[in-house]
């Protein structure tokens, strides 16, 4: 791939960064980053990974935009409420940075398809409001052998981590075996969460997206951060494989995806917008 | 700032132009991209994507007329790792910028 003149003018800042260059960019172009939901986290992830020059970003997402959704889904307007989330996301996308190719999935994703959506992508960026989905996402991306940015937020707090655990780093089950119970915690509706807060998850999962495949700095394998807004506090743990994992451990329980139900205690339509939602 | 740049480019560059001349003839260079037009920080870019697609221990001239490549250029250039043979004038507008792809990294 040659660079063409505007090209090299758009992504010239970062093109001159140690570790980038020309090459770096050749393999940002190639890139294939899918995101799971095009709400709090994939907003800006998405639109930070489309001008950096991101070749292809898959978008998937089966709700429509709604007004409580802009208060911090900035891949949405005003005049986009009613659109699907998906398509408002590529509109967004597309007036960024015309080289980028969004693939969109305005369907909800199961387990039946998320494994034939996740195969043609290189990486995967969580950026679902739920547990059940939250777990789908970790056990395709184990069995399809994906790398996983996981990014979660409520109130003023954030979390973020890389699982890879075909490079030998845990998988979120490791963390977390199981979903907790429908009810205990708290959904972002129920509980709320900051604009803001959302936007500095979103990012940081998009920067270790670009870290990752550009093979630079430390990645979040093995770590995991816990991020405070009211207190500005980064804390951050080292976290290891667990051997008793139902899905990576050495005596695996889990051969196939589990579908969760999204259990609903709300009057929602929409089984995504479930009371278990609890991340955003 | 840059009638500036440009009177100390020249002196410095006249004190070794000779010597420099004499250096550049006898290295052979194995592709040449003429920026003349260009500013920072995109000469160093095309430079660099230049040197990228060259082989190792290749030589590339790169020729600026834009006084802060003259400094700015072989200096990012080294940063990245790579070896500068030469910086010489060849008219009075233009630089000659004489960079060799080595292994690093």
């Amino acid at each position: 791939m040659k660079f063409s003149e505007e090209q090299i003018h758009r992504y010239s800042r970062q093109m001159i960064l140690p570790g980038i260059g020309g090459k770096g960019q050749r393999k940002l172009a190639e890139a294939k980053i899918f995101i799971m939901g095009a709400g709090g986290l994939g907003s800006p992830a998405a639109i930070y990974l489309a001008a950096a020059g991101v070749g292809t970003i898959g978008l998937a997402d089966s709700d429509h935009v709604e007004i409580h959704n802009l208060q911090r889904q900035i891949l949405h307007r005003t005049c986009d409420i009613g659109l699907p989330k998906v398509e408002s996301g590529r509109k967004t996308l597309e007036s960024l940075n015309p080289e980028v190719k969004v693939e969109i999935y305005c369907e909800r994703v199961t387990s039946t398809n998320i494994q034939r959506i996740i195969k043609g992508y290189d990486l995967v960026l969580d950026g679902s409001d739920n547990f059940p989905t939250r777990f789908l996402v970790n056990d395709a991306c184990y069995f399809e052998r994906k790398t996983l940015i996981s990014g979660a937020i409520l109130r003023y707090d954030g979390q973020l981590s890389t699982f890879k655990p075909h490079a030998g780093g845990p998988c979120y089950r490791c963390l977390c075996p199981e979903p907790p119970p429908p009810g205990l915690v708290p959904s972002c509706q129920e509980a709320g969460v900051l604009g803001a807060v959302a936007g500095i998850i979103g990012l940081f999962q998009a920067n270790e997206a670009l870290k990752e495949i550009l093979g630079i700095g430390q990645s979040m394998v093995g770590r995991f951060l816990l991020f405070n807004a009211l207190n500005l506090s980064f804390t951050e743990m080292k976290i290891q494989r667990n051997p008793e994992c139902p899905l990576c451990g050495e005596n695996p329980t889990i051969k196939e995806l589990i579908e969760y139900s999204q259990s609903c205690s709300t009057q929602n339509t929409v089984p995504l917008q479930a009371s278990t939602r609890t991340l955003d | 700032m840059n009638a500036y740049l440009d009177r100390e480019v020249r002196h410095q560059v006249t004190m070794e132009q000779a010597e420099e001349t004499i250096a550049e003839q006898k290295i052979q260079i194995d592709k040449e991209l003429n920026l003349k037009g260009k500013v920072c920080p995109y000469t160093f870019i095309e430079s660099m994507l230049a040197l990228e697609e060259m082989k190792i221990g290749e030589v590339l001239r790169v020729i600026v007329d834009y006084p802060p490549a003259v400094c700015d250029v072989p200096k990012s250039l080294k940063n990245e790792g790579y070896e500068i043979l030469d910086v010489s004038p060849t008219n009075e507008t233009d630089w000659a910028i004489l960079v060799k792809n080595t292994e690093f990294k």
